[in-house]
């Protein structure tokens, strides 16, 4: 029930996903086109990469990628060109620039902070006093139970 | 007439929740006995009214009354029986409904079994559910009756989605609900344990198999979500890194540390507090997961409701249950003494790693899901998270997580020697970093995924068998042996999950790194190869189901001539809904997965195939299987059958359980 939205793009087309005749000759240049696609998202489906998405979008751009590739770009140039065009929205993986930082860094920030804590914690625990004596209640209280 | 009773019903098990919330909470307080009683027949009441709503509802479904406006939003006289059933839970409505359903159930079972509790703080229990109760159903008549009848009714409805008519989707949700819900039990026991103002041994004991339970149905939810969008969806992903995806496995993140933490509680008495914010947590994550998939903040298509009117009830249940515990966290967690003491070096310090790795693992998949709603609210950015994200970020977690788990899990109470634990572990580590670099020199260099992969989830099965093996102390083999079938079930059950984990870590990375692909227009008649096996696209027919059309198309698929398998993937166009699925067709070895899906036909008579090798897929959900094992054996452990002793524990005065090692 929750991804079936995943699948609402059907909607937008007939086609499905990377058709035979996209497909480059050449194997690496394919591969790369492949990975980029990965990379990037399809603009009128949920959280889809145009790699697996059938809507007609994704294939325009599926095909766009592999024109840039085939022109001679490099990976970066080729996602740079596709940016420019359809905004940051596209890219799946965000970059690091200004504030975006942040997201890229919250995970060891907070595995820092937590391993800080834990071990803090986990100092106090080792270097606390051990009760190894009954209190004079305690005490009490075990030879009642005994005497019993 | 079963309708409106139904409806009725559910406006008593409003009332009713009221009552279990009120009478037992100032009961507690003022020691009251028989205030503090109400609270046992008002969850059973609550939860019985609720069965008969549930009852009404399906009734409603399964006669295809169309007077009633989510039958016909989400029905079809067409419709096979078994989806008439499960469409109850397939719309925002009915499983709203299921939802509070599974709150009173749980609230019910802590009144039928929680005879041993003491008093006050079962009747805290009870009545911090019934707030809960009254939240959700609140919800539920307020803003998304289920029996809202049509003026009109139409003649027939508007079909379920297709997608849903599905037998792994179909229970999905249960599953998912009596997770999500199963950690209100965790929560409820950390408010009352926060009211009461102590936490020991016994709540340890008393919370772990709720949690246990909470956390078993999360796995088996979410191991059917995965395995439906496998089959389903049409390339083989099992996992997308959705927000709706990361809103159940946040939940199960924290679950799973919860598990591990409230196990220091019962044995040593340490990390009380931090146990019960995680209790207080995971319950927040479960809601944070409902509003994330109905509120449709995240996403701009959405399934469910996107009726912002429900999204901000949800918001204000989160705000006020999260906010309400937390401040209550706040001022009384103080009073939470801790009493085990143990050294750096020790299984308590071990299981604070596995917590704070687990913590931190939720942490980043929250932040990733959420970035893009901070990122356009104060960066005015535009962005998206997606899985490339996901898989750098979180990764990392897992590897550190299943590194450290076999000596963790080795390390006895208190104080522990490196030297020692490792002792018995050094074989094992060297085996499986033998196989990983195997792995690496065969696929000659390059990606990490697989030799990494492998490496740790043979090393994890590996040090799981030598911790057994351990526990049947000295002597012949048979005897070990029989030492090792007499060990309690939550040591078998630790055992078998853990096991369960190596697998589903295997599984996932062979599919990641060695899957084959191929897609191409397949002619009828035509054999291609694809890794090593021949597939022919004999013939294509058009068939028809109940209640949709089918182009099925029949396949051979042979190995060195000899025949393999005839696999029968279809396109399945629904009218009713004019939805088309795929149903990709599959032969399941151990060893691999075949997977087959049929695409549209080509102007020159050809038709689209894919074609997919998995190896290992099976081993992905048959780890979450072996998991979801490991959690029903640990709950059926005899500690948790025969727990009664603890409540005559602390009536004769304070002596606590603290095993001895």
């Amino acid at each position: 029930m929750r991804r079936l939205v995943l699948a609402l793009c059907l909607l937008a087309g007939p086609l499905w996903a990377v058709q035979p005749d996209e497909i480059l000759d050449d194997p690496a240049l394919e591969m790369r086109a492949r990975e980029l696609s990965q990379g990037l998202r399809c603009l009128v489906c949920r959280n889809e990469n145009i790699d697996e998405s059938d809507a007609d979008l994704a294939r325009d751009l599926r095909l766009l990628v592999r024109e840039r590739l085939v022109a001679g770009d490099s990976n970066e140039e080729a996602m740079r060109f596709i940016v420019a065009r359809y905004g940051e929205y596209v890219l799946l993986r965000p970059d690091t620039s200004g504030w975006n930082m942040l997201l890229w860094i919250a995970g060891p920030l907070a595995l820092l902070g937590g391993l800080g804590v834990a071990g803090m914690m986990i100092r106090g625990r080792s270097r606390a006093p051990e009760p190894e004596t009954l209190s004079d209640e305690e005490q009490a209280r075990l030879d009642d139970l005994l005497s019993r | 007439m079963i309708i409106e009773l139904g409806h009725f019903a559910l406006i008593l098990a409003l009332c009713t929740a009221t009552i279990q919330m009120i009478l037992p909470l100032i009961g507690a307080s003022r020691g009251w006995p028989g205030w503090m009683e109400a609270a046992r027949p008002a969850a059973t009441a609550q939860c019985l009214l609720l069965v008969f709503a549930f009852g009404a509802l399906t009734y409603g479904f399964v006669t295809s009354d169309f007077s009633l406006r989510v039958v016909v939003s989400n029905s079809h006289t067409a419709k096979p029986m078994l989806y008439k059933i499960t469409g109850v839970w397939g719309n925002h409505e009915g499983s709203m409904l299921l939802w509070s359903l599974i709150v009173a159930l749980y609230g019910a079972m802590a009144a039928w079994f929680g005879g041993n509790l003491p008093s006050t703080l079962r009747a805290r229990v009870l009545g911090v559910q019934g707030a809960i109760g009254i939240a959700f159903l609140s919800f539920l008549i307020f803003t998304s009756n289920p029996f809202e009848r049509l003026a009109v009714p139409p003649f027939n409805g508007e079909d379920l989605n297709p997608l849903l008519q599905d037998p792994g989707l179909a229970f999905h949700p249960p599953f998912l609900y009596l997770g999500y819900v199963g950690l209100s039990m965790s929560f409820s026991f950390a408010i009352a344990a926060l009211i009461e103002g102590r936490v020991d041994a016994a709540w340890g004991r008393w919370v772990r198999p709720w949690t246990l339970a909470a956390w078993l149905f999360l796995t088996v939810g979410i191991s059917l979500g995965s395995w439906w969008a496998y089959y389903e969806l049409g390339w083989g992903g099992f996992w997308f890194w959705d927000p709706v995806e990361n809103a159940s496995f946040m939940p199960w993140l924290l679950a799973a540390a919860l598990l591990h933490s409230a196990i220091v509680v019962e044995k040593r008495e340490a990390l009380k507090s931090w146990t019960i914010l995680l209790a207080i947590l995971a319950f927040g994550f479960s809601m944070i997961g409902a509003f994330i998939v109905r509120s449709g903040v995240l996403t701009s298509v959405h399934a469910f409701a996107t009726d912002p009117e429900r999204g901000v009830y949800l918001l204000a249940i989160t705000g006020v249950f999260m906010g309400g515990g937390l401040m209550l966290y706040a001022a009384r967690a103080g009073a939470m003494e801790a009493k085990g003491v143990f050294s750096t070096l020790s299984r308590e310090s071990a299981l604070v790693a596995n917590n704070v790795l687990l913590a931190v693992a939720c942490f980043v998949v929250f932040i990733g899901t959420v970035w893009p709603l901070i990122a356009e609210l104060f960066f005015d950015r535009k962005l998206s998270v997606g899985p490339p994200f996901f898989d750098a970020a979180f990764t990392p977690f897992a590897v550190a997580l299943l590194a450290i788990l076999p000596i963790g899990a080795t390390m006895p109470w208190k104080r522990a020697r490196i030297g020692r634990v490792m002792r018995p572990l050094w074989g094992a580590m060297a085996l499986s970093i033998a196989v990983g670099a195997l792995i690496w020199v065969m696929q000659t260099g390059g990606n990490m995924l697989a030799p990494v992969g492998s490496a740790l989830a043979l090393w994890l099965l590996l040090g799981t068998v030598i911790d057994l093996w351990s526990r049947g102390g000295r002597g012949g083999i048979g005897t070990r042996l029989r030492r090792i079938a007499r060990l309690p079930r939550a040591d078998w059950g630790k055992a078998v999950a853990h096991a369960g984990v190596a697998v589903t870590a295997f599984g996932m990375t062979a599919l990641l790194a060695w899957e084959s692909e191929d897609i191409r227009i397949a002619r009828v008649g035509e054999p291609f190869e694809v890794a090593g096996y021949t597939v022919t696209l004999d013939e294509v027919e058009e068939t028809r189901g109940p209640n949709y059309f089918s182009t099925m198309g029949r396949m051979t698929i042979t190995r060195d001539g000899t025949e393999i398998a005839v696999l029968r993937p279809e396109k399945r166009i629904y009218p009713v809904a004019r939805v088309p699925t795929t149903e990709a067709a599959i032969d399941s070895t151990v060893l691999r997965d075949l997977y087959l899906v049929i695409g549209d036909p080509q102007d020159d008579g050809g038709w689209t195939v894919r074609t997919y090798v998995k190896p290992f897929a099976g081993w992905i959900w048959a780890g979450f299987i072996i998991m979801a094992l490991g959690g029903v054996l640990s709950l059926t452990d005899r500690r948790f059958r025969v727990a009664a002793g603890a409540d005559h524990r602390r009536k004769s005065g304070g002596a606590r359980a603290v095993p001895a090692e």
